[in-house]
């Protein structure tokens, strides 16, 4: 199932940096809830769907527009920094071309939520510094226009108070995502390896 | 110690651990990194050069060119202009050069054998499995870090068995595993776990027949796929001039401790029928007779998947002395030049061509949908491992997945054909 995309006017209220931005991954109390458009993409996205193999010869900016473009013409068009995907099983099954995790990432997608991922995506979105959130329950998110997450435990809030539950994630791949992903990860450890040599 | 499964012993090696736990998360010191044009210096080199590092270990690294060769415009000009030129300045000991499809050039060249720990930068990498390596696909950036750092952490994966007992009939071969399992288990069953092939059936499979159901293990959503190491495979190691390896022979016990699989699922090899994939999934499987008549446009025999020597003798069989029918394209991409040489030498080319085949290069080709492709409505019955809409063509093209079996039986008929019609 593919729906058109967010109605008019759901817009999150906090609006989204032009910035990619990992969801706000905080205490559950401290922070104010932010709210997050969401879309909904059905099961079985795989990496050609993300990111097409035709397109595959240019940069990340040339892809993007591409992206879901067999599935949900409107996805790459209309999808805003900040927004999520709730998708069905199986979200990015395929090949191990990580430019699938990174057109979402330049299109601003601040997480992706489905019941299960292809292991390589997996990875792959961790890498770019894309959040990605197993929800066996992802299938009750149906026809949600919002939703906010939180961690500590990690789960989706609801605007009617629901809250659904997450799978966790281990804190070094939450620390992953949050620093950008692993190379501003490695250019941290880089720069402390040269810094213990001076 | 808890009881170890081969992907276990392998990954324990590789961590420096005597044993591991499933679940527990690990780092892994890499032997082998392989990457291809496409995933490789492309990305590799600006991320390097922006990071200021180097390549921790150049002996262990090896690129393959094979995704935009031959360059059929300008922007695959560039990709491999930048894969040559990096290698040139980075002196790459281990550069394959439009050699063939990585996943077999790689092996073929000695690279990959048992007890060895590799990734590779294509989701196809499980390949390697086949020869008692655990080896598996990562992204460039992923890539990037094991080029710098010579490690990659790993959650420890369940084994889940695939256990053929009996005997394959004639004219069916390993895809036709392969499409059986993905068709029952769905394009992610495997759950990301490690997959070990086992039983008889498997036992009885040459070295290129069990590349293909590693190859494959990609579709079944596998981390790995593995086949024990044993006679077939130190054979044709020897054969190969593969120099002995970390932990060769005898060293290191490669079966499976008993109990250390997740589970086992078990298959009668005698009982199955050539397996058809239906557009546009490879999990799309179902016993070829439902779709027996389909007209086809194109026969493919190509990629890592299905167009090593094997394939090419396989349909050689169905071919010999034979003309595919009037209309049909039957196109032919030998994996690798090694196995084309050898396809060449034994007279299996000369018998493709005199059935009508057009020989294209040796590389990825039509499968990876990067360049060339089918055309608009097109139907296609193809030896590749990948169908998805839009792939290797427009989102009309129909492609059919088989073997190379049956898609030579359906380029003599000019529909889906059960290749047991049509074979002696």
């Amino acid at each position: 199932m593919s729906d058109a995309g967010p109605p008019q006017g759901a817009k999150a209220p906090s609006g989204g940096s032009a910035a990619h931005e990992v969801a706000s991954v905080g205490a559950n109390s401290a922070a104010p809830m932010r709210w997050h458009t969401v879309w909904h993409l059905g099961d079985d996205v795989d990496t050609d769907a993300l990111a097409p193999g035709a397109y595959m010869q240019l940069g990340i900016e040339g892809i993007a527009p591409h992206c879901m473009e067999n599935r949900d013409p409107a996805f790459a068009r209309d999808v805003r920094p900040g927004d999520v995907i709730v998708a069905g099983r199986n979200f990015g099954i395929g090949s191990s071309r990580e430019q699938a995790a990174a057109v979402l990432v330049h299109l601003g997608v601040a997480a992706v939520i489905a019941p299960s991922f292809g292991g390589l995506f997996f990875r792959n979105a961790f890498n770019l510094g894309l959040l990605l959130l197993t929800c066996p329950e992802a299938g009750s998110l149906q026809g949600q226009p919002q939703l906010a997450i939180e961690t500590a435990p990690l789960r989706l809030a609801l605007p009617d108070g629901r809250v659904v539950a997450c799978e966790p994630v281990p804190d070094f791949l939450l620390a992953m995502a949050q620093a950008g992903g692993l190379l501003p990860q490695l250019r941290q450890r880089l720069a402390a390896q040269a810094s213990s040599r001076l | 110690m808890t009881a170890q499964s081969l992907a276990q012993k392998l990954i324990a090696r590789a961590a420096g651990q005597a044993s591991v736990r499933v679940g527990e998360i690990v780092t892994c010191r890499v032997d082998l990194a392989m990457f291809h044009d496409s995933s490789g210096p492309r990305r590799l080199k600006p991320m390097l050069e922006d990071l200021g590092a180097t390549i921790w270990d150049k002996s262990r690294v090896v690129l393959v060119m094979d995704h935009y060769v031959p360059e059929r415009d300008d922007a695959a000009r560039r990709i491999v202009r930048i894969a040559r030129d990096w290698a040139r300045e980075q002196q790459l000991p281990h550069v394959y050069d439009s050699q063939g499809i990585c996943h077999v050039v790689v092996p073929q060249h000695g690279h990959i054998g048992p007890g060895l720990f590799c990734v590779g930068g294509d989701s196809h990498s499980p390949t390697g499995g086949a020869f008692g390596a655990y080896m598996f696909g990562i992204g460039s950036t992923e890539m990037l870090g094991v080029v710098v750092t010579g490690e990659i952490w790993l959650r420890v994966p369940r084994t889940i068995a695939m256990h053929w007992s009996g005997r394959l009939a004639a004219g069916v071969c390993a895809k036709d595993m392969m499409l059986a399992m993905i068709a029952r288990f769905g394009m992610n069953g495997a759950d990301y776990q490690a997959v070990e092939f086992t039983g008889d059936a498997v036992r009885g499979l040459s070295m290129q027949e069990r590349m293909t159901l590693c190859n494959m293990s990609a579709e079944l959503g596998a981390q790995t796929g593995l086949v024990a190491p044993d006679d077939v495979t130190w054979q044709w190691l020897r054969e190969t001039g593969v120099a002995p390896l970390p932990g060769d022979g005898d060293a290191m016990d490669w079966a499976s401790d008993p109990g250390s699989f997740d589970v086992q699922h078990d298959f009668d090899a005698a009982a199955l029928s050539p397996q058809l994939a239906a557009p546009h999934s490879p999990a799309h499987g179902v016993p070829l007779a439902a779709h027996a008549d389909t007209r086809i446009d194109v026969a493919y025999i190509g990629a890592c998947t299905g167009a090593k020597l094997d394939d090419l003798r396989f349909a050689a069989q169905v071919l010999k002395g034979r003309r595919v029918a009037s209309g049909v394209q039957f196109l032919v991409a030998p994996a690798s030049l090694k196995d084309r040489a050898q396809a060449e030498a034994e007279g299996t080319m000369q018998i493709l061509t005199d059935a009508g085949a057009v020989v294209l290069p040796s590389a990825c080709g039509a499968c990876a949908g990067y360049g060339d492709s089918f055309a608009e409505g097109q139907t296609v019955i193809s030896s590749t491992a990948r169908n998805f809409k839009g792939r290797m063509g427009p989102p009309s093209t129909q492609v059919y997945l088989g073997s190379a079996y049956t898609v030579a039986a359906s380029a003599l008929r000019g529909r889906i054909t059960d290749p047991r019609e049509v074979m002696a």
